[in-house]
């Protein structure tokens, strides 16, 4: 109660410390040279055209093609990190066991190795003759150049999303639940999805819309191992790349006016979910 | 969107009691799933980037490395790391001021629209660059007329850079200076201190660590970026080329060990900054027992 109480005092004083304006205005200087005048100049550029341009840009049969592979494997691998990132943290969190911290440290790896490294390494591994290619070859799946392969690279650059997201939530999950769950008879394969998955389950929605997000807009690591075939392994990106190469720049715009807003919307639905779960963590506490 | 850069997992223990823990067999099965996975995953394109590096013998490895283009390469990604990293390193300590220290309307505003450039695509980021200072561009007559050039040479290359780092440091110090709160700053302007000093000698001791792990966060990225460069640079060999695009060259042309021997120092890279990362935790770890102690 006295918390409460002194928070409203102080955000009723004026504060003394300096720097408000400076600070703030330099900010918002820096960041709209650096970032919103030029997303701003996307939106602009495509108003230059008319609708029916417009339209017939961005619904053309190749461009509908990449959206579609851009969409599905991204879905796929933020399903396979979602599942697998789920194991991963709740391992790291909850037992002991050698080389734990080493495992830990490497979950950060896609997020520090550059992209164009992490598409060759993965695209010499899973080739004809790679090492795990060479071992799926003969059982007709074939990974690189082909729609598995943007998959598996989204899925490699997505890792550190919902494991970091739901690693401090598992931390954080309290005794007592589960302790009541054992004692009303509950077995803990009940008590984990009864108990324990419902209350991960926001930190996990958060990490699966982290993983989509970043693997829709990814281009390094997939244009190796894509083989960048258009309508069948060409994503979104690559393809404003081409447009841009060939000097249809109000092509390129068309599309990445269409990628950007679905982007707002995701980094919406993040923000509004990460605000749900900070609410919910400081309200339970 | 950023949260996941600023994660520091907690080093205090989380084993749950025989009752409320899973059987032997389950908890080593998933164990075994976890390390599987992360080995399949992230150790094995490692071991290969070494593997393949080395695999025409030691001399191949230095000659790819040590080859002219290589070198003007690794100048570019410095010169370019070295604008975009103390430039991004001020904004972030300003605006996490601005952010940490005071209230005000619409912040949760604009702590999303920091977060902006890690939702763009990185391609979309180099095309809105080429939009603004391309030849059919906004200012691209302008820049023609002084004889400027900005695309396809060093200053794209930098401002692209510089926009998609623009987070990395800001993300990693506002919540940690959110949770110092503004007590010490403010005991120490009632004491006479002023401005900057204010910041130098109370704010920026407690954030140090966080903060050095932002700027190597941000150099990594700063030198690996690739998509966002690629758009802006026209990869001009020994001109325009960073050190992920000169990988990109190497690979395109089936040099495949000398790719892989420039990526391996890339790699070299990445692990450099992980292992900062483990050293800030281990110093913030020692900082908050103190604390706890005091």
């Amino acid at each position: 109660m006295s918390f409460v109480k002194f928070k409203r005092k102080r955000s009723s004083a004026r504060s003394i410390i300096p720097g408000f304006r400076l600070t703030l205005g330099i900010s918002m200087f820096y960041l709209s040279i650096i970032v919103f005048i030029p997303l701003a100049i996307i939106f602009l550029k495509s108003f230059e055209l008319t609708f029916e341009q417009f339209w017939a840009a961005v619904t053309n049969a190749r461009v509908l093609a990449s959206y579609r592979v851009s969409f599905i494997t991204a879905l796929c691998a933020a399903l396979i990190n979602t599942f697998f990132g789920l194991i991963v943290a709740w391992v790291l969190v909850r037992y002991q066991f050698p080389g734990k911290k080493i495992i830990d440290a490497l979950v950060d790896i896609p997020f520090a190795l550059p992209t164009a490294v992490a598409g060759i390494a993965l695209t010499a591994i899973y080739a004809k003759n790679g090492w795990i290619g060479s071992n799926l070859e003969p059982l007709g799946i074939k990974v690189a150049y082909a729609p598995l392969g943007i998959i598996v690279a989204l899925t490699f650059i997505g890792i550190p999303f919902v494991v970091r997201t739901v690693q401090p939530v598992i931390e954080d999950l309290e005794k007592d639940m589960e302790e009541a769950a054992v004692m009303l008879g509950a077995y803990r394969f009940r008590t984990f999805f009864r108990i324990i998955l419902p209350t991960l389950f926001p930190a996990l929605l958060t990490g699966f819309t982290l993983a989509f997000a970043r693997g829709i807009g990814e281009y390094g690591s997939v244009v190796f191992i894509s083989g960048n075939m258009p309508l069948k392994t060409e994503i979104s990106p690559l393809l404003i790349m081409t447009k841009l190469e060939q000097y249809d720049y109000a092509g390129a715009t068309a599309i990445a006016a269409v990628m950007l807003i679905v982007s707002f919307i995701l980094l919406l639905a993040i923000n509004l979910l990460q605000w749900r779960m900070n609410r919910r963590m400081t309200s339970n506490s | 969107m950023a949260g996941v850069v600023n994660y520091h997992s907690s080093p205090h223990k989380n084993v749950r009691e025989k009752h409320i823990n899973e059987a032997t067999w389950v908890r080593w099965s998933l164990i075994s799933i976890a390390v599987l996975f992360i080995v399949i995953m992230i150790v094995l394109p490692l071991a290969l980037v070494i593997v393949e590096s080395l695999q025409k013998g030691f001399a191949v490895y230095i000659d790819a490395i040590t080859d002219s283009d290589a070198f003007a390469a690794l100048k570019l990604t410095l010169i370019t790391a070295l604008i975009a990293v103390p430039l991004n390193t001020v904004f972030g300590v300003l605006v996490a001021w601005a952010v940490s220290k005071f209230k005000f309307r619409g912040k949760q505003i604009l702590l999303t629209l920091i977060d902006l450039p890690f939702a763009v695509s990185p391609v979309i980021a180099g095309l809105v660059f080429v939009l603004m200072f391309g030849a059919q561009g906004y200012f691209g007559p302008w820049l023609a007329d002084h004889d400027i050039k900005v695309i396809f040479a060093v200053p794209g290359i930098i401002i692209a850079t510089m926009f998609i780092t623009v987070p990395f440091v800001a993300r990693e110090i506002i919540p940690l200076m959110q949770q110092q709160g503004i007590g010490e700053e403010e005991a120490a302007i009632s004491l006479g201190a002023k401005g900057f000093k204010v910041f130098w000698y109370v704010t920026l001791p407690n954030i140090k660590w966080g903060l050095l792990y932002g700027i190597i966060l941000c150099n990594a990225r700063a030198m690996g970026e690739f998509g966002a460069v690629s758009v802006v640079s026209g990869h001009i060999r020994g001109r325009t080329n960073t050190l992920p695009l000169h990988v990109e060259i190497l690979y395109n042309e089936y040099q495949f060990s000398a790719a892989f021997a420039i990526a391996s120092l890339l790699m070299l890279l990445a692990i450099f900054t992980l292992i900062v990362k483990a050293i800030v935790e281990w110093k913030e770890g020692l900082q908050s027992k103190r604390e706890s102690i005091e």
